[in-house]
């Protein structure tokens, strides 16, 4: 089931004019943002299929951009994203493939400040719905069907049964898990999916663990 | 998940004696785990969101290109000389519908019902039957939910994208909602808003997703008018008793498949139909220069 909710159906409350290809592409982009933690230096941003072709009508670039500045998706200043952007110093890169992705909406965005940067791709399935498929060349694999977190750690011998025991303390069961690395010892991703809610006490304490980076609730 | 299809909803709305929409929020409560309150209260300020817009579309409004607004205007203008041949309710739920996608073609605030382009059907129909029915403000909150319950079995089991399946997965469902809805609304039972469903979408199948320029403006905007017109028809058949041969969950699944087939110049990439006929690649290049 990749709706849950009945707000997946009746919202999100948007600034027009397309859900799919402004309020998803909203979303994919703030995704990245709080993802990189902060405004990045540049952006660049490629887009794919039914995105590719009508961006500009849609309103899709000036909604990724919106999301980068940490915009919501009802959020009145999307129109204006790309000055903006340009104004709080951001520098805007983007591209249109032509290569033929699984779903007709997809974007690839990276985020860099530095030495640092991140990568993600966002497809948007639909109503304003979203789903994340790659994270810095990992592929995500989340069925969007049971509650799902992200946490980015220090690549180290501990710290994934440091995050388990906490999980399993508060009789939260994983149905999921995948973890992966760029290169040894530097960072590492963990993406759980559990069949129970997982509170801001539990993300508190996760948060608290060391070598913990970033937890992200990834499907509420 | 109580239900995954529409025979699931229908059933258990029977055997519980309880609108779709209770369903809807026992759902919610379920998978969310947030109280019926909270629930209650983030539908409610959606219906806010379409009031407003409904309001501002009603009072005219352009979009940037210039190529949609105002029509909503013309109409209401219209229903008050006394001379609409097809119904005033009929109208006042086809122009409201038209006045947030005009609203949204401005890059307005609307809420998704269940996408943008097709944001109009719902609260059309629901502002404009809201005129005859008296409804309380409860019943318009739920009026939402069930328009979601059936919305949520559309997008699970085939699409509510127009990039996947075409305008028929878009206004086909958010006029299959409404229908639905609407019978709640009227009093009819749960298995007669199924059967409005099935006859709203059956006559949406294989309308195809070919905006011209890319903008959710020609045809979306008349085609939210079409869907919320369909919805109605649909809805006053089956409360008259009339039922679609083919199940509802059947025509939920043909829809799909069907866009399954489509091919890609008619899903969303502003390469077939109308956005490539003589006009459209006109009104494109006037739009964006000459080629994007």
């Amino acid at each position: 089931m990749k709706y849950r909710s009945a707000f997946d159906i009746i919202g999100p409350v948007m600034i027009g004019p397309s859900s799919s290809h402004t309020a998803g592409a909203a979303r994919i982009g703030r995704v990245a943002r709080t993802l990189f933690g902060k405004q990045p230096a540049k952006a660049e941003i490629s887009l794919y299929g039914s995105f590719a072709k009508t961006y500009k009508g849609h309103g899709t670039d000036v909604a990724i951009v919106g999301g980068i500045l940490d915009f919501d998706t009802f959020d009145e200043r999307i129109p204006f994203a790309l000055k903006l952007a340009e104004e709080a110093g951001i520098e805007v890169i983007f591209t249109v493939e032509d290569t033929v992705t699984d779903h007709p909406n997809t974007v690839r965005i990276k985020l860099s400040e530095g030495e640092r940067d991140l990568e993600l791709v966002g497809i948007s399935i639909g109503g304003g719905t979203i789903e994340i498929t790659e994270l810095n060349s990992f592929e995500l694999k989340l069925t969007g069907e049971h509650p799902a977190i992200l946490v980015v750690h220090n690549d180290q011998f501990g710290v994934i049964s440091a995050v388990t025991n906490i999980l399993s303390k508060h009789r939260i069961n994983i149905g999921h898990m995948e973890v992966s690395r760029k290169e040894k010892g530097k960072m590492a991703i963990m993406v759980i999916e559990v069949d129970q809610k997982i509170d801001e006490e539990v993300m508190a304490e996760l948060e608290g663990l060391p070598n913990i980076t970033q937890i992200i609730r990834m499907v509420d | 998940m109580l239900f995954r299809n529409v025979a699931e909803l229908v059933e258990l709305a029977e055997n519980k004696e309880v609108k779709i929409a209770e369903i809807m929020i026992q759902q919610e409560i379920e998978v969310t785990g947030r109280t019926r309150e909270e629930i209650i209260e983030k539908m409610d300020r959606n219906l806010t969101v379409m009031e407003q817009a409904v309001e501002r579309g009603l009072n005219g409004v352009t979009s940037v290109t210039g190529l949609t607004g105002g029509d909503a205007v013309l109409l209401q203008k219209y229903i008050k000389s006394g001379k609409a041949l097809s119904g005033n309710i009929l109208l006042d739920a086809v122009s409201k519908a038209v006045a947030t996608n005009e609203v949204n073609a401005a890059m307005g605030t609307i809420c998704a019902t269940p996408t943008a382009g097709s944001a109009g059907v719902v609260p059309g129909t629901l502002f404009a039957v809201k005129e005859v029915l008296n409804p309380t403000r409860m019943e318009m909150i739920e009026f939402l939910f069930t328009s979601a319950a059936f919305g949520f079995v559309v997008a699970n089991n085939a699409s509510i994208s127009g990039a996947a399946g075409g305008c028929q997965a878009e206004v086909g469902s958010a006029s299959g909602m409404a229908a639905a809805s609407i019978v709640e609304m009227a009093g009819g039972t749960p298995s007669q808003a199924a059967q409005a469903m099935a006859i709203t979408l059956k006559n949406m199948l294989g309308l195809v997703c070919d905006p011209v320029a890319g903008l959710v403006e020609v045809p979306c905007v008349k085609r939210n008018a079409m869907g919320a017109s369909n919805a109605m028809t649909a809805a006053d058949m089956a409360l008259a008793g009339i039922t679609s041969r083919i199940p509802c969950d059947e025509v939920i699944n043909a829809m799909f498949q069907i866009g399954q087939t489509m091919p890609s110049a008619l899903r969303e990439t502003a390469e077939g139909g109308l956005a490539a006929t003589p006009t459209g690649r006109r009104l494109q290049e006037q739009i964006f220069g000459k080629k994007q």
